[in-house]
Parts: structure tokens; sequence; C-alpha cells
């Protein structure tokens, strides 16, 4: 992604108000070419900024894209000079998106590298909670995680005397510790982060609660009730049993606490009125999860929300398809946290979803209502 | 577009430099070292403040001042006023403004001032502030500052004409031989290439001696007619020829040279003198391997012989190719801005045979060069100018 002159064509960086060619206003973001050659490099060791000097030596180097600017990069260990090397945008510690220069190739355990790890939330050797078990998502994320390497994944069961499908599977894997936790219980998710708060590298809400009905069909507001309690004050319980000790551990060692992941409906971006109660939890867990990324921030912890159109569950057995199988959403968490992403989009219902509210807001509102 | 030919510096000269010794840290602001500058200026030309009609500027550290500011902090009443915020080209800049508005007579005397102070924090805090594509496309990948960028661009060249560490390492060397004799430069302990090559990394190749101490300080001349000086009874130099330029070689993938080598045609042209005829030379120092890089593009020697001169010649002060005489910003400390102004200022001391225990014996004729502003990935600011002393 880099400024593109629409009168000339050319690419231009760093990010400026006109193009140094043609001296036109029309720039506008545009997918670039991503190789170019590594010209130069050195390895800042004394650097001036607290982060980098806790993180020094670190090696930067100055990039000629094939598309004609030169960038300053974050370079990843295999990088040579005058060799070829992949570009890639990354979110640093800070939020910020920053140049990140691979080799053109794939190298032997080229996400391991010290400084890529740095920009990413890659969950290998790393400990993640899961928060709900009991759910098929829960229990697809647990298998997606061991399989990308994750060292330990808590996984939270409430009432776990009470037996529930695939539970044999969940407790069989290596690495795999069953804890007690209901997020809607303030109290339970206290016990379990006194007990493991300090281990959770990644934290991954699977919190599930989803029921048919907007307003005029329904009666009362006990079922809103048991959808805020579970989705919305349930985020705010982990966020304040689970937070701060992840805040804190934000350079704890190589293998650092990284990030909390959201699993939240699409329709938390605009409300489906068949869904119309649900979707308005969702959006109550959208507008907190910009709050607590912004409150993880100071910590270099990153905030992913996954938006997810109607999963292949029980409870959205009489939606149609397209729906999204499970294992999707637990590859997309694996993905997402490989390339240190704050959003994502799975499946084709989210993905419609997006490209829709972006184009007419409006004609989106209108064509839910069906 | 025709280049028309530039007006000749007929009749102009620049007097009183003026040096207010460096120091590490200073509790004291930007506007103290400026002032007293100007005071030193007044005192040492022999006029009154109000006999000074134009005033020029440089610093990075005047908070929310600029020039205008300081005519009513100092008490000056002048018709004539530039703030450069240039970097390491602001002296030759502002030179050449004021050598034009003594010429066309908007001012009969200009001050040419700089001054920085250099808090605790005061360093990191420019660096972190320094331009937007700074902000934005260098600081947030290791924030290295200069030192990073200019270990890409020293790393650059050093591999692509096949300079070694000892080659620019003869240059910071001699200089601190030349620091030696100057009771105001910072660094007062001789420095062999030994210990120029033993000594730690900090961006590579960039290595301690590579880099110069940021310090407060100020440095100060002025420019005037030839009558006005003559009437006041003013040594001065003449000045005979001046360049500037910026962003120049915008296509160079990476900067193996500056915007002198567009123009140093004109430069000794206009000055009527060869590389030769030079008694002394200034360059700019924030790096040793950007000096090198001047003594090709300034026609001392083609590109890439940079590393052959520096072997054939003793830059040293009594050498055969004095430079940086005062020991340079490398080990007289970089006063911000100032810096700029060190080298000019030590060069008219020079010509004018008042350089006391750094002088070359019979300079009559000496050259000072100015760079500055690593808005990116490259300085883009460049100049230089001829001056002649009264011997001459």
């Amino acid at each position: 992604m880099l400024q593109r002159c629409e009168a000339c064509g050319a690419f231009a960086y760093p990010a400026r108000e006109a193009c140094p060619s043609c001296l036109s206003p029309a720039l506008a973001f545009a997918d670039a070419p991503r190789l170019g050659t590594l010209l130069a490099e050195t390895t800042a060791r004394v650097p001036s900024d607290v982060y980098f000097r806790e993180r020094a030596p670190w090696r930067i180097g100055l990039v000629k894209m094939d598309c004609g600017p030169t960038i300053v990069a974050h370079l990843h260990a295999d990088c040579a000079e005058g060799a070829p090397v992949r570009m890639s945008l990354q979110l640093d510690k800070s939020g910020q998106a920053v140049a990140f220069a691979r080799p053109e190739g794939e190298t032997p355990n080229m996400a391991d590298d010290r400084q890529w790890r740095e920009m990413t939330a890659d969950p290998k050797f790393r400990r993640v909670l899961v928060t709900n078990g009991r759910s098929v998502i829960g229990q697809e994320a647990v298998v997606a995680l061991k399989a990308a390497g994750v060292k330990t994944v808590f996984v939270g069961v409430a009432e776990p005397w009470r037996p529930f499908a695939g539970e044999d599977q969940l407790r069989r894997q290596e690495g795999v510790e069953v804890v007690t936790l209901d997020a809607a219980d303030e109290k339970s998710a206290a016990d379990l982060a006194a007990d493991i708060g300090g281990k959770v590298d990644i934290l991954v809400n699977t919190t599930e609660y989803v029921r048919t009905g907007g307003l005029l069909d329904r009666k009362g507001t006990s079922i809103a009730r048991d959808e805020i309690d579970q989705a919305y004050l349930g985020f705010i319980n982990l966020a304040q049993a689970f937070g701060p000790a992840m805040r804190m551990r934000g350079a704890d060692g190589i293998n650092n606490s990284v990030a909390w992941v959201n699993i939240l409906s699409v329709y938390a971006l605009a409300n489906w009125p068949a869904f119309g109660a649900y979707s308005a939890s969702q959006a109550a867990c959208l507008s907190l999860s910009h709050c607590l990324r912004a409150e993880l921030r100071p910590g270099g912890i990153k905030v992913m929300n996954l938006f997810t159109g109607p999963v292949d569950t029980e409870w959205f057995q009489t939606v149609p398809p397209p729906k999204v199988a499970p294992r999707a959403i637990a590859q997309a968490i694996v993905s997402g946290l490989r390339g240190g992403l704050e959003e994502m989009y799975v499946g084709d219902v989210a993905e419609e979803i997006r490209q829709r509210l972006a184009a007419n807001p409006k004609a989106l509102e209108r064509e839910l209502d069906k | 577009m025709m280049k028309s030919q530039r007006t000749p510096y007929e009749g102009i000269v620049i007097a009183a430099p003026v040096t207010i010794p460096y120091v590490r840290y200073s509790i004291e602001s930007a506007q103290w070292w400026i002032g007293r500058a100007l005071g030193a200026l007044v005192a040492q030309a022999g006029i009154k403040a109000s006999d000074i009609d134009g005033l020029c500027v440089s610093s990075f550290t005047m908070g929310t001042d600029s020039g205008i500011g300081l005519t009513q902090h100092f008490g000056l009443c002048v018709r004539w006023l530039d703030t450069i915020p240039l970097g390491g080209a602001s002296a030759i800049a502002g030179l050449r403004k004021a050598a034009r508005a003594v010429q066309a007579r908007d001012a009969d005397i200009v001050a040419c001032v700089a001054g920085d102070t250099n808090h605790v924090d005061s360093f990191r805090l420019t660096l972190e502030n320094f331009s937007r594509f700074n902000q934005d496309a260098v600081y947030p990948y290791g924030a290295g500052g200069a030192n990073a960028s200019f270990a890409l661009i020293a790393r650059n060249y050093m591999r692509t004409f096949g300079v070694t560490r000892e080659d620019v390492g003869r240059i910071a060397v001699a200089q601190r031989a030349n620091a030696l004799r100057n009771p105001h430069a910072l660094m007062k302990a001789p420095l062999t290439l030994e210990q120029y090559l033993a000594a730690r990394p900090i961006s590579d190749p960039i290595h301690l001696f590579d880099c110069v101490m940021p310090c407060a300080g100020a440095e100060a001349f002025l420019v005037m007619r030839e009558e006005t000086a003559a009437s006041l009874g003013l040594p001065a130099a003449r000045l005979l020829s001046t360049i500037e330029r910026h962003n120049a070689f915008a296509d160079d993938p990476m900067q193996v040279r500056g915007g002198w080598a567009m123009d140093v045609g004109e430069l000794y042209a206009m000055a009527g003198v060869k590389p030769d005829d030079l008694d002394v030379v200034q360059t700019y120092d924030d790096y040793p391997v950007i000096t090198m890089m001047q003594f090709e593009d300034l026609g001392f020697c083609k590109k890439g012989e940079g590393a052959e001169f520096v072997r054939a010649h003793d830059l040293t002060i009594d050498g055969d190719f004095p430079h940086n005489t005062s020991g340079g910003q490398l080990s007289v400390g970089q006063a911000g801005a100032a810096g700029a102004y060190l080298g000019l200022v030590e060069g008219l001391r020079q010509v004018l045979g008042t350089a006391g225990p750094t002088q070359v014996s019979n300079a009559r004729l000496g050259l000072a060069s100015g760079f500055g502003m690593i808005n990116y990935d490259r300085g883009l600011a460049s100049g230089a100018a001829i001056f002649a002393g009264p011997s001459r």
C-alpha cells in the first residue's frame, strides 16, 4: 500500500500531499508491487528511544522498490544487501503501520525472526487462553492453535462437571489444560486470573451467545439481559481480570504477552433485524473492543477483532448458507495473529457486509431488513 | 530556460568571526547563546548594536521564537531580517543572503548568527521532531537518529568505492590532532587510528569517533561592504564565490554525492581560483565519510578517489592540506545550527590571520562548505563559499 499519483502513475513514499514527479494533488493509496532490493543495512546499537534501546541491536535498511520509491524498513535477519526483498506493512507495538522487509522466498523458520515476532503476535511458543471450550469454535481454535505451535492452551469451561460434545477429544490433547471459567461470572473470571493470569500471552475470547429475534417478537428483557450478561459483561469481566496483567507483560521476555482476540458477529457493524438484539450486543462488544485496544496499547498488546457472518452451528440452523465453518474461524485466528492484524473478515458474508457498508451504509441497512 | 550569469560579490566582505566557547550541556536557553554571540560581534567590531541593520539567525532550540522575536529580545532595530532553518547549510545560505542584502544596500551591516543550547534531553527531542518525513518514515525504525541514516549512506558509499574504516578514520584522527591546539575544543584527548578503529559500534559502520558530540554554543560574523569595513577600520575577508543547492540528484537511489557536485565548476569559476590555490579548507564534518564525499564533490579529487586523497595528504594544520583546523565538529562539538558556522568562522579567522594556536601559516584563500537536513534518506542542503584574506 503506497501513494500512487492518479495523474502520472508514479508511486511516492513517504506519504505526501503532492506528486514529486508532476505535482498533482491526486495521490491515492493503492496496492503497490511488493518487491524491492536492499540497498544498504545498518544495525542501530544505541537507539535514542527507550523502546528500541531495550531491544537493541536493531537492524534496519534502505530498500529500493521496483516500483520507484526508497523505503527505510525493519529487516528480517535473512535479508542480505543487494538481494531482493518482499515488503509488507506491519503494525508495530505502538499500532503504527511500518515497512518490513523479508527475503523474497521462504527461509527456514522464517516466522521465528526476532524483529518479525516483535511486529506480529505469532502464537508459536506462547500460552493461550481460549475462553469457551464448550463451543465448536472454541474447540476448533484449540486444535488450530496447537497446530500453530502454541505451548499451552488453557481452555475455559463453565460448570465442568456437566459433560459436553467434544469433551473427550479436547481433554486428550497434549498441552491443553481445561480450566473452570464462566466469563459471565465476575468471580469466576477473577479466580482463574488469580491462577493463570500471569501466564496468558494471548487471550481468545470465544464467548458465544446467539438467540434469534429483535424487539417486537420478544416479550420483556430477560433474553436481552442474558445476551448482555454473556457477551458484553462477560467481555468486561475478562478484560478486568486478564487485561492488566497482559498489559504489564507486553515486554516480558521473548514470549511475552501479545494479543487479545475477539470473535464478533459482522452484524456488530450493521444491525440484522432477524437477530436484532444479538446484533446490538455485538455492537456493544465492538465499541468496547476499541476501548480495550486503546487501553492495552501502552503495553504493546494488540487487539484483533475477527468479524464473521452466521456460523455453521445450531443457533444459526434456520439461516440458509453460505455459513462459516468453525474451522475457518480457527484458522483465521492463527493467520491473523501471525500477521499481527487488528481486523479480519472471515467468510463471504462478512466480506460482503464490509464492502457494502463502505459503499453505501443506508442501502445496507435497508437491505438487511429482509 | 537559459541559465543567467550571476552577479559577482564585488566589494562584499565578512568580518568579526566570533565563537562563544562550547559546553557539553547548558542550562541556558538558545537565546542566551545567541545574545552572547551578538555581544561579542559588537565588541570585536567596535560598533554599537544600533549599527547592525540586518540580522540572520539559525537555531534548532529557540522554541517558538524566530528572528523577529530576537530583534525585540536584544533591542535590535533592523531593516533586513531572515531566519534560516537549514541545519548544516545555514551558514553558507545565511552568508549568501546577507551578501546580496548589503550589495543591494537593503542593509549596511548584517549580523549572521547561529546558536543552540543543549539541555540534557534536547538532542533526543530534536531527533524525534526533526521533520515530517523523519517522524513518519525514519524515527519509528529503530530510532537510531542521524547515526542510523548516515550509517546507511556510509555503508553504501564505502562498499561502492572500496573505502575502508581506516581511510575514513584518517580524517577524524587528523581533526583530533588539530583540536588539541584549540583550547575551546571539547575533545581534549589525543586520538590514534588504532583507538578510532577499536571504538564501539553505534550503527554499523558508524562507530563512536565517527559521531559528533551534541553541545551548546554559538558562532557569528558580520557581512558588509568593503567601504563600511574600511570606515570602521575592520580587517575583513572578501567573499569571492558561493554555491547553494537543495535536493540535488534526487534520482540517485542512495546518496553518493552532494549538491556541490552540480555547482562546483561555478564555485571556482566565480572566484577565479582552482582547488589547488586554496590554503585552508573547512568541510562540514557531521560524519567523516561526508567529508570524504566533499573532497570529491568540491573538486579536490575525482568521485571514488576520496580514500586515496586522504591517504595521500596530511590534513593537519601543518600538513599539505590543512583541513578543519579548529578540530571541526567531530572534535570541537556540534552546537546545533552553530555547527554550520563553525567551519566558516574558523576559515575566516584563518585568512584574517587571527586563528591563534590553530593558525595555518600564510593562509590567504579559504573554502568552507555546509551540508544539512537529512529530511528522509539523504542530506538535502549543500553549499560552499570561497573567501580571501586582506593579504591576497
